[in-house]
C-alpha cells in the first residue's frame, strides 16, 4: 500500500512547501490550518501515528494530549462552547474510537460542533478482525450527526472540508472521520483544494432564515397575548453571541417574563428582572408555574427535553405554542406546537425584534402587568431558600458563596452530572452566554473535568471552574495528569457529600430509601491526590472554613482541587416529580410526602 | 389544547433520494430503529446513474404526528436530498413483485395454473411437481395469491417490497440523462 517514494516526498516538504503533493497526514494537517484550527486534543496509536509524525513536523497546531480518549471529546467540547470554534479530536483505531463514543454521544445530544479524527486499519486489512480494528463508522452512524470512511486518497480533502462544514453548521454536532493508515500514507493532490471547499458546502445546506410570513404571525401572537412567556434554550447560544443580545432586546422591547432552560443559562442575564430561573425538573417554581398557566409561548432553540415539560400530557395546557428551531426534526417532536419556525434562532430572533417593533402598541399592557403580579406571588414562595444552620456546609451555600466571590468577574464554569450541577444552575448566576458547559442531553458523569481543560485552553487568563460531586470526578480523574502537564489553572470545586447524591434522592424518593450502591466509598484523600500531582489541594470541613478556601481558590494562579465536605442527605429542591406537570412541584422535604410519585411516573427516568 | 390530536395509526409511503454511498441504507434503517418507528417494506436501488442517486421507498405506519417526525429525521440525514410522503401528496401508485414457488400434484396443479391466470401471473419455471409464478401488484393483491396457492401446495415466496411513484405529470424526483448533468 504504502508508496516507496512517500518518505522522501515527504522529508522534501519543508523546503519546497508549494509542492501540491503531500501524504495524506500531511494533508489532514493542511487543511485543519485552512480551517483555523488552533489546538487537537487527542492521544496517539498506532493507526494514527502518521498524522502525529505530521503534527511533529509541521509544528503548526497545538496538540493537548489527554489520558483517556472520552476526555479528549469532553475538552473539545468544552473548547467548542467556550469559544464557538468547532473542537477538533485526533485518536486511534479501535479502543481509542470506542473510548470517544461517549463523548461524541454527548456532543450529539447538546448540540456542540466536533470535528474527530479517528484512526483505521489499513484498508486492505479493513473487515479481517485486524488488531486494533473497530468498525468505527457502524459504531458511531448513531452517535453522530453525520461520519464518513476515507477508503480512496481523492476523498481525502474533500471530505475534511465537509465534515467541518457539517460540524458547523445547521443544528451544529459531532463528526467523525474515519481515515485508514494507508490513506494517512498515500499521495495527495493539494490542488483540488479549491473545488473540495466548494463542493463542501453544496450538499448540506441547512435552512438558515426563516419564513418571513411566520415570524410576523408569530409577532401577531406574541404581542397579542394576555400572559406570555419566552422560553430560550440552548439554540441562541449555538447560533452566536448576537442571537443573545436579539433576546435581550426582545425582552427588554416586550417585557415579557423569560426562562431559560439549563443549555440556554447566560443568554440572559440572571440579575435580570424579567428572568425567572431556569425552568423544568429542578427550574424555579415560578418558571414553572408560569410555562403551566401561560397563554402564549415562545419557544426559541429549545426542544421540549422530558426534564423541561414533565408529563407531556399536562404541559402548558392553556397556551398557544410557537417553537423556532434550526431543527425542524425537533418541532413537534414531544409537543404539538401551533406554530413551528425552522431557521436560526440569532435570525430568527432579529426578524421578529424589527416585527414586534411595528406592534408595540399592540401589547397589552395591563394584562401583562396582571400577569406580572402573579408571577410575583409566585417568586414569593421563594423557592430556592435553604436553611445555612451550624457548622456543616449545605451544597446550595457552597455554590452560593462561590458565585458571590466570583460574579464581578468572567467566569467560566463547567459541572459533572448530579445534584451539584443543579444546585450549580440554581445557584450560580451567569451573564453572558459560552460561560456555562453543563452535559445536558446526555448528562455525562465526568464532563466537567476534561471540559474545564478545554474552555482553559480555549480561553487563557480567564478564571475556570469545574464545579463537581465527588463520584463523577473520580470518572475522569486520571485528567489531573493532563492538568499538571500543560499547567492549566482550572480550579476544580468538589462538593463532596460522599454520596452518588441524585440516585441517592431518587432511591428516597421513589425507593424506600434502599441506599442501594449509591455510596461513594474510599475515597480519597483529595488533599494528597491534589498534592502528587503538584497542584494546591484546600478543604472546607466546616461552614468558617469556606470563604477563605475559596479566596485561596480563587486568587492561586494554578490548578487548585477543593474539597468541600458538605450535608450528606441534602436533597435537591425545588423538582417535579417524575410523571407530574409544572404545577406539581415540591418545593421541599416537607412536600414530598403530601405529593407521592405516581405508578406512572416510577417508570420515567 | 394542543395536545389533543389524532393519535390513530396510518400507513404511509415514503420516496426518499439518496447519494448512493456506502452505509447510507444504514442510516436509513438504523434511524427506524433507533427511534422506534416501524417499516412494513423498503426497497433501495439506484436511479441517477450520473448524480449517483438511489431512490428507497418505505412503508411505514404510525400516527400522523410520528409520520411527521419520521420524514424531518430522514431530511436531517446529509445523503439524504430529498424526501416526498406519496400517501400525503394524494394519487399514486404501489407496486410489488413477488416470486412464489408453489410444490403440488394432480388437480391442485391445474387450480394454481387457473388462479395464476387470473391474476395474470408469468410462469418462470415449471417441473413436473411445482411452479414459479412471477407476479406484480399491489400489495393486497399478491397477498391475496400467496394465501390462494398456500391452499393448493407448499410455497415459498420472495416479494421485492413497494416499490411506489406519483400519478401525473408531476416529475418529483427528476434523474438527469448523460447531456443535461449540470445541476
Amino acid at each position: 500500500m504504502t508508496k516507496t517514494s512517500q518518505p522522501k516526498s515527504h522529508a522534501s516538504k519543508a523546503d519546497s512547501s508549494n509542492d501540491l503533493a503531500v501524504t495524506g497526514a500531511d494533508a489532514v494537517l493542511r487543511v485543519l490550518e485552512d480551517l483555523g484550527v488552533e489546538v487537537i486534543f487527542g492521544y496517539p496509536g498506532g493507526a494514527v501515528l502518521p498524522i502525529y509524525d505530521a503534527l511533529f513536523k509541521r509544528n503548526s497546531i497545538r496538540h493537548i494530549l489527554v489520558r483517556h480518549e472520552q476526555a479528549a471529546v469532553h475538552a473539545a467540547e468544552g473548547y467548542a462552547r467556550s469559544t464557538g470554534k468547532v473542537g477538533v479530536v485526533l485518536v486511534t483505531s479501535g479502543p481509542g474510537a470506542t473510548n470517544a463514543v461517549t463523548g461524541l454521544t454527548d456532543a450529539l445530544m447538546d448540540s456542540i460542533p466536533i470535528l474527530c479524527l479517528t484512526g483505521q486499519v489499513p484498508t486492505h486489512l479493513i473487515g479481517n478482525d485486524a488488531f486494533q480494528e473497530a468498525d468505527t463508522v457502524g459504531i458511531t452512524r448513531p452517535c453522530t450527526k453525520h461520519n464518513y470512511l476515507v477508503k480512496q486518497a481523492e476523498n481525502l480533502v474533500p471530505v475534511l472540508y465537509e465534515a467541518f462544514h457539517v460540524a458547523s453548521s445547521g443544528r451544529p454536532g459531532p463528526v467523525v472521520v474515519d481515515l485508514p493508515k494507508d490513506i494517512q500514507f498515500a499521495e495527495i493532490d493539494m490542488g483540488q483544494v479549491e473545488p473540495a471547499k466548494t463542493k463542501a458546502v453544496s450538499r448540506y445546506r441547512p435552512v438558515m432564515t426563516p419564513d418571513a410570513d411566520a415570524i410576523r404571525q408569530a409577532a401577531d401572537m406574541i404581542t397579542s397575548a394576555s400572559r406570555p412567556i419566552i422560553y430560550g434554550g440552548g439554540g441562541i447560544i449555538n447560533s452566536g453571541d448576537e442571537a443573545s443580545e436579539h433576546l435581550r432586546e426582545l425582552v427588554a422591547l416586550t417585557g415579557f417574563p423569560t426562562t431559560l432552560t439549563l443549555m440556554g443559562l447566560g443568554v440572559l442575564p440572571s440579575e435580570d428582572k424579567h428572568f425567572l430561573g431556569m425552568l423544568g425538573m429542578h427550574g424555579t417554581y415560578e418558571a414553572n408555574m408560569s410555562m403551566y398557566h401561560c397563554d402564549v409561548m415562545l419557544n426559541v432553540g429549545a426542544r421540549f427535553d422530558d426534564r423541561v415539560t414533565g408529563l407531556t400530557s399536562g404541559f402548558s395546557p392553556h397556551s398557544q405554542k410557537i417553537h423556532i428551531d434550526i431543527d425542524k426534526s425537533s418541532i413537534n417532536k414531544n409537543i404539538r406546537v401551533d406554530l413551528g419556525i425552522v431557521g436560526d434562532a440569532g435570525i430568527a430572533l432579529k426578524m421578529l425584534v424589527d416585527e414586534v417593533k411595528k406592534r408595540k402598541a399592540a401589547i397589552k399592557k395591563d394584562a401583562l402587568s396582571e400577569w406580572w403580579k402573579k408571577i410575583e406571588e409566585w417568586r414569593a414562595v421563594r423557592c430556592l431558600e435553604y436553611n445555612q444552620t451550624g457548622d456543616i456546609i449545605k451544597p446550595q451555600y457552597a455554590i452560593h458563596r462561590l458565585w458571590q466571590k466570583c460574579k464581578d468577574n468572567d467566569v467560566y464554569v463547567t459541572t459533572e452530572v448530579g445534584q451539584h450541577q443543579m444546585w450549580a444552575a440554581q445557584y450560580f448566576g451567569f451573564n453572558a452566554p459560552k460561560r456555562w458547559m453543563t452535559s445536558g442531553g446526555l448528562g455525562t458523569m465526568g464532563y466537567g473535568l476534561p471540559a474545564a481543560m478545554g474552555v482553559q485552553i480555549g480561553n487563557p487568563g480567564k478564571t475556570v471552574i469545574d464545579i463537581a460531586g465527588e463520584a463523577s470526578f473520580m470518572m475522569n480523574m486520571q485528567e489531573l495528569s493532563t492538568i499538571a502537564q500543560y499547567q492549566l489553572p482550572v480550579k476544580i470545586f468538589i462538593i463532596n457529600n460522599e454520596w452518588m447524591g441524585m440516585v441517592r434522592q431518587w432511591q428516597e424518593l421513589i425507593h424506600g430509601g434502599r441506599y442501594s450502591e449509591s455510596y461513594s466509598a474510599s475515597l480519597p484523600d483529595f488533599q494528597k491526590l491534589a498534592d502528587c500531582f503538584g497542584m494546591k489541594g484546600l478543604v472546607a470541613k466546616v461552614t468558617d472554613d469556606l470563604d477563605p478556601v475559596i479566596d485561596e481558590m480563587l486568587g492561586t494562579d494554578g490548578p487548585v482541587l477543593v474539597d468541600v465536605r458538605v450535608a450528606k442527605e441534602e436533597n435537591c429542591f425545588p423538582m417535579i416529580p417524575s410523571g407530574a406537570t409544572h404545577n406539581q412541584m415540591l418545593l421541599g422535604p416537607n412536600d414530598k410526602a403530601a405529593k407521592p410519585v405516581s405508578e406512572e411516573g416510577m417508570v420515567l427516568v | 389544547m394542543s395536545q389533543h390530536m389524532n393519535n390513530d395509526e396510518v400507513r404511509h409511503t415514503l420516496s426518499i433520494l439518496v447519494d448512493n454511498e456506502p452505509g447510507v441504507l444504514a442510516r436509513v434503517i438504523g434511524l427506524f430503529s433507533g427511534r422506534g418507528y416501524n417499516i412494513e417494506s423498503l426497497t433501495v436501488a439506484g436511479v441517477d446513474e450520473t448524480k449517483n442517486l438511489s431512490r428507497i421507498s418505505i412503508v411505514t405506519r404510525g400516527t400522523p404526528m410520528v409520520i411527521e417526525q419520521v420524514k424531518a429525521q430522514l431530511d436531517r440525514i446529509v445523503p439524504v436530498h430529498m424526501v416526498r410522503d406519496l400517501t400525503q401528496q394524494g394519487l399514486h401508485i404501489e407496486r410489488e413483485l413477488a416470486l412464489i414457488k408453489v410444490v403440488n400434484k394432480g388437480e391442485a396443479r391445474i387450480e394454481a395454473l387457473r388462479i395464476a391466470d387470473t391474476f395474470r401471473a408469468n410462469t418462470l419455471d415449471s417441473t413436473l411437481e411445482s411452479f414459479v409464478f412471477e407476479v406484480t401488484g399491489s400489495s393486497s393483491k399478491i397477498s391475496a395469491f400467496v394465501e390462494l396457492m398456500r391452499s393448493l401446495g407448499h410455497v415459498e415466496v420472495s416479494r421485492t417490497g413497494v416499490s411506489a411513484i406519483s400519478r401525473g405529470l408531476n416529475v418529483d424526483m427528476p434523474i438527469r440523462t448523460q447531456n443535461e448533468t449540470k445541476d
